[in-house]
């Protein structure tokens, strides 16, 4: 459905750039939707940011993310003030006033740096969401294509084990395995994971969230499969394989780009629920979500602790939705006209994704 | 329509019992320590860990463990360990508040999401329309996590106009029950609403365009009569669906978090309480009854939109 060949035609090259291959025009179409490249580069930015969290703690803050500094005293501005008082309150934000130490103050009564904390749990919610959303995302192309391409009783078996997973409730059966193999890690055949590891939250949302990517490209797989090209190229005496990745996949990479960057958004959202609730990443790494039920504590006196990793979470969210976005309108310029209908025009039969 | 429901209810308990096939793999085979000692919690004496290990006959077969595993769940046996009281008391002690909480929710986000997304479709292009659409993409963004640490930190800290978390059960003072609900709901239903006035407005976008749309204004009806009568109805049948299924995954999703974090004693809350304590018949029991329930409004859900529907139950597109 989202041919890139498709932008190629030149009924449908808007810019009558004819000597364009269809990535180069989809560039361009994105190129000139400025709140998508925008949050783009915040995207990047935060990347960055979290990327730069081992330089952050070795020069500026001068400590790890583990570090306690329950007695520690702090010189701010000449004063001597201690990281966490008797009563286990910790400091709050101290900006630049102890040289970038305790920017944004200590975490909880045991005084880690919250800087320090949220850049290196950053990274953690960033590399789960990225890859489980590899995972997710290759596990969903193959299934899609042999179902697709298959069908029958393939199609039939792949379709009802996505329909049950699909209609598990995501958040309960990830909180049942994740406190199921809190202790004593995850073993299935071969795979093997310790408990306490990330990789247990990436297995579960790998698994859990397949069924979002793979049920459309599963249909759009289906849809190609008329199509006369694929029967073109079996008549020339292509086998499923040469099928399914010479002639199918390179078709459906604009979807696979698209969800690709939302699947990176909701698995970050679930991996945030997850360790919220304690059933995610394990202590001693610290996620987002994790930073967020420990603030939550101190909610009253210290708002920042939970709020800020929050905040974080929604723009990497947020900016990962809107590139999504973007990047459909870009790659798939018709469903432009649906989502920008301003004078009512109507979606096209089955179109949506 | 009775043949439709027979089927489906045939495959409702297909997928229950795969389902619950699941859930077992969960707790007694996926996971890489022995079962009795990961039932008995974190600080349990090898005694109980023993009499665990007989009750729940882990020695023996895969499918004897199954049986005896669904056994205790359904028959109220479940009991968590620490203190030692049954796992289904506790569900329903929990389970008032979290009905309170999400039918709530429910009620304020479809409405809410239906008034918005009625008038964003009338006049398609507005003002109000492409507000929605920012709010829309807001509330796929943020977290309840980050939504109700603000409310709760200006609300009830700050200016007070709320109190401060817990649950009033509404027999006992429905005032004080309303209070203690209003923020939860609103923090559960305001990440909905702009989604659903989306759903509504594209769905009325769509009905605008059939035929029997276009006979309606032909035969003279005035434009809010074929709006309300022609539009909006038939737009309405894909919302049924889409609430159902929504309702479902809140209850089994969303409303663990915002119980949570308004520290209302739920069903969620006792979850999270579990979390903690590493405490497994508890989460064993409500990931069940969760799933059930689940899978549960589902065939409901798909039987309502049969009757609404007919074209459904007729078969041009069913499955």
């Amino acid at each position: 459905m989202n041919t890139p060949n498709r932008a190629a035609d030149p009924a449908e090259s808007e810019n009558g750039s004819a000597g364009y291959g269809p990535w180069r025009l989809a560039l361009r179409r994105f190129l000139r939707n400025r709140v998508a490249v925008a949050f783009l580069v915040l995207f990047f930015l935060i990347v960055a940011f979290v990327l730069a969290a081992p330089l952050w703690a070795e020069h500026v803050a001068h400590t790890g993310p583990n570090e306690t500094h329950t007695l520690q005293k702090l010189h701010v501005n000449g004063e001597v003030r201690e990281v966490v008082t008797p009563e286990g309150k910790p400091i709050g934000p101290q900006w630049f006033g102890a040289d970038g130490k305790f920017f944004l103050g200590a975490d909880s009564r045991l005084g880690r740096d919250e800087m320090v904390r949220l850049m290196y749990g950053g990274r953690t919610s960033l590399f789960i969401g990225f890859v489980s959303g590899l995972i997710t995302t290759f596990l969903a192309v193959v299934l899609g294509l042999l179902a697709g391409y298959y069908r029958g009783w393939v199609d039939a078996v792949i379709a009802r084990t996505l329909d049950v997973l699909w209609s598990l409730p995501v958040l309960l059966i990830g909180i049942a395995i994740g406190t199921a193999s809190a202790i004593g890690g995850i073993g299935i055949g071969p795979l093997h994971l310790e408990g306490g590891s990330i990789w247990i939250p990436i297995f579960i949302i790998s698994i859990f969230y397949m069924p979002y990517v793979a049920r459309p490209i599963r249909g759009e797989v289906l849809s190609l499969g008329e199509k006369e090209f694929v029967e073109a190229s079996i008549a020339q005496g292509a086998g499923p394989l040469r099928v399914m990745f010479g002639e199918l996949l390179p078709n459906l990479a604009s979807t696979i780009v698209v969800f690709f960057a939302l699947n990176i958004a909701n698995n970050m959202l679930f991996e945030a629920a997850l360790s919220f609730l304690g059933a995610g990443v394990q202590p001693p790494n610290s996620s987002w979500g994790t930073m967020i039920s420990i603030g939550e504590e101190l909610l009253t006196t210290q708002p920042l602790l939970a709020i800020i990793p929050g905040v974080m979470i929604m723009l990497t969210v947020l900016s990962l939705n809107i590139v999504g976005d973007g990047l459909r309108d870009a790659l798939d310029p018709r469903s432009k006209v649906r989502f920008e209908a301003k004078t009512g025009i109507a979606e096209p039969e089955g179109a949506s994704i | 329509m009775l043949r439709f429901i027979a089927r489906r209810l045939v495959g409702m308990v297909l997928v229950l019992f795969v389902v619950s096939l699941i859930v077992f793999l969960i707790f007694n085979v996926i996971p890489n320590s022995p079962p009795a000692q990961r039932l008995a919690g974190k600080n349990a004496t090898p005694t109980l860990v023993k009499s665990i290990e007989e009750e729940w006959g882990f020695d023996e077969s895969l499918p004897k463990q199954y049986v005896t595993m669904m056994k205790k769940v359904f028959t109220g046996e479940l009991i968590q360990y620490s203190p030692r009281v049954p796992v289904d008391d506790r569900i329903k002690e929990g389970i008032p508040a979290t009905l309170s909480l999400s039918i709530g929710a429910g009620i304020i986000w479809l409405a809410f999401g239906l008034l918005l997304g009625y008038l964003a479709a009338i006049r398609a292009g507005g003002w109000l329309d492409r507000t929605l659409t920012g709010v829309a993409v807001a509330g796929i963004s943020i977290p309840v996590f980050l939504l109700a640490p603000v409310l709760i930190y200006f609300l009830t800290y700050k200016l007070e106009i709320f109190p401060n978390g817990g649950y009033v059960g509404w027999t006992e003072d429905p005032w004080e029950w309303l209070q203690h609900m209003i923020l939860p709901w609103f923090t559960l239903a305001v990440l909905s609403i702009g989604f659903y006035s989306r759903v509504l407005r594209s769905n009325m976008l769509d009905v605008m365009n059939e035929d029997y749309v276009r006979t309606a204004r032909a035969k003279g009806l005035s434009e809010r009569k074929v709006m309300s009568r022609h539009v909006l109805r038939n737009s309405l049948i894909p919302i049924t669906t889409l609430f159902g299924l929504d309702f479902g995954a809140t209850i089994a999703g969303t409303a663990i978090i915002t119980e949570v974090l308004f520290n209302i004693e739920g069903i969620g809350l006792y979850a999270a309480e579990s979390i903690g304590k590493l405490e497994l018949p508890p989460i064993m029991g409500i990931t069940l009854y969760g799933a059930f329930f689940v899978v549960f409004i589902n065939a409901l859900v798909d039987i309502a939109y049969a009757y609404l529907d007919p074209r459904v139950r007729l078969g041009s597109t069913a499955r």
